[in-house]
């Protein structure tokens, strides 16, 4: 009897939906003005520092901030390698992860950098060095991030406590590699790479710029990316979907080590020469930089254009308290309020957007 | 009641672990559009028979057919693939993704943007979600809203229009209406009226009489691991089932 091919608006459908439709409707409307607002706020931030400081300097000296190219330039040069760590933790913090290796990795990959291409030089040619002493350096650095991987995927390490462990393995092996000192670097063609610039454009920020714009493109548009969203939300959906996590978690951390990799060879360019030391001080600030950019540290939120904002952020923060010349340690108290302030906001969407309206 | 050829056949299906006889004999059988309840007190055995036929673990011994082919499956991927969908309590949603992008979470649709660089097909999926949630009377305008925006029965709709969509035939639902209000209950109900005329079947779980009364046609009452009885809806009582529940 009940097999009969009825199909569409069946019997059943009348009874249920007469109130709920409409309303339900327009709250989403209103929310996701609300998000998009937040989601922005990075930007906004962005633009009122630069403004702010604009402000500083046309009042204090007559002269001008963001539109002396020199600053603009500097800024720039400045935010390549927070940039990049920020890039990977992007990743990481969306899929509900924190990577707190990246910092050391990145001198890992400094000094192996440096390392390779004097090894290389004399033999290979100067840009044969380079390339070979990139991907070696990149290769290395994604070692730590296959250990951080499987130790988050296989024996389910927290990530926290996992590239805490990594973070002292690659510090304690970068320092052995480089004998507790700097490494120089006798390649000019790195050096060019590191210090030239088309148009006024330095070279590593064009490769960090491409390198981000393809991390966009597969945070946003692959499967990779929507996959590490839904990780972020709900592991058990996402398993449940078919989603193979652990492979998922591997390749994630790889990928974020690759991007330390990618800051610390870079960092190398820069200053003609790998330092251990070289991410230090830029762990907490990648971390600021994607909250900043409004990831959420409970994962499943958070975009590179954002993150990209954030690094800035903290970019312009930094650069410009020096400019304006303040005591530098403003930079920590103003970089920890503007950090506190994105987590309120962030908080404050949460509860907005998490009430749900019941019908 | 139904004279057509059933859809899935459970027979002399039992379970141990170990020395524990958590389900001993137990046989059901879903024909198309008919929807089959299951009660039975905690512990009766309930969520062992849907992971059993799910593939969440394979029974220690008896029968699963899927339209008269005998089946075993060893995970609930296997299962789903052969159009056996278990629907969640917790609903298993990514709150963060759009109605399509729960669809198509682990196979999603890709497009050449450029003729060369494959992207996500996010207009595929939204259209993918409008049509099958249209099927399911569900109509929302904003396709690129996170499920997180939507109601309790809402998201309970998007579970069943991702089972929809990937066609899956056995629908088991684990008690689809507890965590909802009332009007949402109404909601799930009407749900699942509309699986069942599109010629679906459909294992529902549920401790509420009144939710099983509306909506089944056949009631299995598990006791401790074996059935206590199996009604048709038409010819018994909420008194009856109690006493098949409580074992009076």
């Amino acid at each position: 009897m009940t097999t009969s091919d009825s199909h569409g608006p069946a019997a059943g459908a009348a009874s249920a939906d007469t109130n709920g439709r409409p309303q339900a409707d327009h709250a989403d409307r209103a929310k996701t003005l609300v998000q998009r607002i937040a989601d922005l706020r990075a930007w906004l931030f962005l633009l009122a520092l630069i403004l702010g400081f604009e402000a500083w300097a046309r009042i204090s000296f007559g002269g001008t901030f963001i539109l002396n190219p020199f600053n603009l330039q500097s800024i720039t040069i400045f935010a390549v390698a927070p940039l990049l760590l920020a890039t990977g933790q992007t990743f990481v913090i969306i899929s509900g992860g924190i990577d707190l290796s990246l910092g050391f990795i990145m001198g890992l990959a400094a000094v192996v950098a440096a390392h390779a291409i004097n090894a290389f030089t004399p033999g290979l040619g100067m840009p044969m060095a380079v390339l070979l002493g990139f991907l070696i350096a990149v290769l290395v650095a994604a070692v730590p991030g296959i250990i951080n991987g499987l130790l988050v995927s296989r024996l389910r390490v927290p990530p926290f406590i996992g590239t805490l462990g990594m973070f002292g393995v690659a510090r304690g092996v970068a320092f052995l590699l480089a004998g507790g000192t700097t490494v120089p670097v006798n390649n000019s063609f790195f050096a060019t790479i590191g210090n030239g610039r088309i148009m006024n454009v330095p070279y590593i920020v064009i490769i960090a710029a491409i390198f981000v714009l393809a991390m966009h493109y597969l945070l946003s548009q692959t499967r990779f990316g929507q996959h590490n969203y839904a990780i972020g939300a709900n592991v058990q959906a996402a398993r449940r979907a078919g989603i193979d996590i652990r492979s998922h978690l591997l390749r994630l951390y790889i990928l974020s080590a690759c991007c330390a990799g990618l800051a610390g060879v870079l960092y190398s360019a820069r200053f003609n020469a790998g330092a251990a030391q070289a991410g230090e001080p830029l762990l907490l600030d990648c971390v600021a930089a994607v909250v900043i950019g409004g990831a959420s540290l409970f994962g499943g939120s958070g975009t590179i254009i954002g993150t990209v904002a954030g690094a800035f952020v903290i970019a312009v923060i930094q650069y410009g308290l020096v400019f304006v010349n303040v005591e530098p340690f403003w930079q920590f108290i103003s970089v920890g309020v503007v950090i506190i302030i994105s987590v309120l906001i962030d908080q404050a969407q949460r509860r907005f957007s998490g009430g749900r309206q019941d019908e | 009641m139904n004279d057509t050829a059933p859809l899935l056949e459970v027979s002399n299906l039992s379970k141990y672990f170990g020395a524990v006889r958590a389900l001993s004999d137990v046989s059901l059988v879903v024909r198309p559009g008919e929807v089959v309840a299951l009660a039975g007190d905690n512990g009766a055995g309930k969520t062992t028979l849907i992971k059993a036929i799910s593939g969440v673990f394979r029974p220690t011994s008896g029968e699963v057919k899927l339209k008269g082919e005998p089946v075993s499956f060893g995970t609930p991927q296997e299962a789903r693939d052969k159009g056996i969908e278990t629907i969640y309590q917790d609903l298993a949603l990514a709150d963060n993704l759009t109605i399509g992008g729960n669809i198509f979470l682990g196979r999603e649709p890709m497009r050449r943007a450029f003729g060369f660089l494959p992207v996500l097909d996010r207009k595929k999926m939204a259209q993918a979600a409008r049509q099958t949630m249209a099927m399911l009377d569900f109509h929302v305008s904003r396709m690129e809203a996170p499920v997180s925006n939507f109601s309790g029965g809402q998201r309970q709709a998007v579970a069943i229009g991702r089972a929809v969509y990937w066609n899956a035939q056995i629908l088991i639902m684990d008690e689809p209406t507890a965590a909802l209000g009332v009007p949402e209950q109404r909601k799930v109900i009407s749900l699942i009226h509309q699986l069942k005329a599109q010629g679906r079947g459909v294992i529902f779980i549920s401790h509420n009489l009144q939710d099983i009364f509306a909506v089944s046609d056949r009631i299995i009452v598990l006791r401790r691991g074996v059935t206590a009885g199996e009604r048709k809806i038409s010819e018994t009582t909420h008194d009856e089932v109690v006493k098949l529940m409580v074992g009076g």
